[in-house]
């Protein structure tokens, strides 16, 4: 029993189909609960007043956005190096999610920033990679749009996720270099100092953990339909040869 | 009801934004899976196969 | 591998080949910034490198397109993919053909540009001197946008919105040089690592695009 068993489309439709009611089960619990305890439960911070809710939203979209572009560059990869069909839909089913995710992170940002820092917008170095991440899944997406062919497409979209990752990274280093910011460190670090409030934590733990969950049941549902477009494509090319 | 102060607009804008691309992400996903499941099925009962 | 190199070039130089095409939109793009942003000479020193920089990145994504698609429409792409050269050595001399009849006149008419923009005298050899250093890179990625796209009967759009994502690194710390030098400021770290990427994108990338050609000549 291994991970490559679930390579088989067929293996992925009768073990997803079981597996996705639980797993939506549990992210709409988790969203549920986290977002009323975050929302409801939860003091005011002493400078943000109320605003500070919205990190329930932004900061575990903000985190969705960038492990869903780690997942695409994963299955890219197993697709590159073991051609198996299921990684590569995964990884196309997954990019407009990611693109949500990076939307999301920007706007809540957005809204956030403009009672806080007294604009909607600065070129902070943070702000700024998302909007270049942003670019980034416009592109890929575009890119699988484009070609006909499925495993065509499948091959070029995963090489510009290897090279688009790289550039990624790159552009995320430049943009440090560029100009340094008004954004506040990382809220989860391990190092006390920049870390937020316990109470604030919790329910954000819960939020992202509903995030995570909420990601992987609908790549697993947008897979599915991937995979039966894929079926449709090759049963209508049989009739026409027939 | 929860007391929001001055930032009520800012609070809510921001959950609101956000909920309403998830669901439209949710809603995409559904449409097109819907879609793809009624081509597919009339396309295996032209086909008059299954397997 | 140097005859592929050459009839490029001639190619390239010859009558509709485009080699004058990207310099005139240098020159174009140059002359609407004054007259969009005002004649103010202060504004204009200020953005002179970073509109340099943009002004020759986009000049050079204006002839990507062709590295690859006029040989794949005249069916010489397949026999070049047959010949006894490496892919990667056929993308690296297309790649380098891009850049001397591209990046190299830009940076050659950056300077004589500049004057237009007022940009302050120690602004000249860092601008010069990043632009011969970033330009190549800005070739190589545009090679493998190119080498993406290659298949597409309308792919110059899509060339562009993969590419300009990927130019970014590039502009970022051509431009940081060439604004340092400007100010006056010390401008070897850009400049550095403006090499760093050119060096790498020429070592990795010629590689990627191979690869997305035998995709799309598959």
């Amino acid at each position: 029993m291994s991970i490559w068993e679930y390579a088989n489309p067929k293996r992925f439709m009768q073990t997803s189909s079981w597996v996705l009611p639980w797993v939506t089960g549990l992210a709409a619990m988790a969203l549920v609960t986290g977002l009323t305890w975050g929302f409801f439960l939860t003091p005011d911070d002493y400078r943000q007043g109320s605003t500070v809710k919205i990190i329930y939203i932004h900061v575990p979209a903000a985190m969705m956005a960038i492990n869903c572009w780690a997942m695409m560059l994963v299955t890219s990869l197993v697709w590159l190096i073991r051609r198996h069909h299921v990684s590569v839909l995964a990884a196309k089913a997954a990019a407009p999610i990611g693109m949500t995710m990076t939307l999301i992170a920007l706007f809540t940002g957005a809204i956030w920033g403009q009672p806080m820092w007294g604009t909607w917008w600065a070129w902070d170095p943070r702000l700024t990679s998302f909007l270049i991440l942003f670019l980034f899944y416009l592109g890929y997406i575009a890119l699988w749009e484009a070609v006909e062919d499925p495993d065509t497409a499948a091959d070029l979209t995963s090489v510009l996720c290897l090279v688009g990752s790289v550039f990624a990274l790159l552009s995320r280093y430049a943009v440090l270099f560029w100009n340094q910011g008004l954004h506040q460190g990382a809220s989860l670090s391990l190092d006390r100092e920049e870390h937020v409030a316990d109470v604030f934590a919790y329910p954000l733990w819960l939020t992202i953990a509903g995030f995570v969950l909420f990601f992987v049941a609908l790549v697993l549902f947008r897979t599915r339909t991937e995979i039966r477009a894929r079926r449709l494509r090759a049963l209508e090319a049989r009739e026409r040869m027939a | 009801m929860v007391e929001l102060g001055k930032y009520a607009g800012t609070v809510l804008g921001a959950y609101g934004v956000s909920i309403a691309l998830l669901l439209g992400l949710i809603g995409m996903s559904f449409r097109s899976s819907a879609r793809i499941r009624r081509q597919l099925e009339a396309q295996e009962k032209r086909m008059g196969r299954h397997g | 591998m140097l005859a592929l190199l050459l009839r490029d070039l001639r190619l390239a130089t010859r009558a509709g080949g485009g080699f004058g095409l990207s310099l005139a939109f240098f020159l174009i793009v140059t002359v609407l910034v004054p007259l969009g942003v005002g004649p103010e000479g202060g504004t204009l020193a200020l953005i002179a490198p970073g509109v340099l920089w943009v002004g020759a990145l986009l000049a050079c994504l204006l002839s990507l397109d062709r590295i690859f698609a006029l040989d794949r429409e005249d069916g010489s792409l397949d026999l070049l993919a047959t010949a006894p050269l490496p892919l990667e050595g056929l993308v690296t001399v297309k790649a380098l053909a891009h850049w001397l009849t591209t990046g190299l006149p830009l940076t050659l008419v950056a300077p004589v540009l500049a004057v237009l923009l007022n940009l302050p005298p120690a602004g000249y050899g860092p601008l010069t001197l990043s632009l011969l250093i970033g330009t190549p890179a800005l070739s190589f990625i545009g090679a493998f946008g190119a080498a993406l796209t290659v298949g597409l009967k309308r792919g110059g759009l899509l060339l562009s919105l993969l590419v300009l994502p990927l130019y970014i690194p590039t502009l970022i710390f051509g431009a940081e040089t060439a604004r340092r030098g400007a100010e006056g400021l010390a401008s070897e770290t850009p400049l550095l690592l403006l090499a760093g990427i050119t060096l790498g994108a020429v070592a990795i990338l010629p590689f990627a695009a191979a690869a997305a050609i035998r995709v799309n000549l598959r």
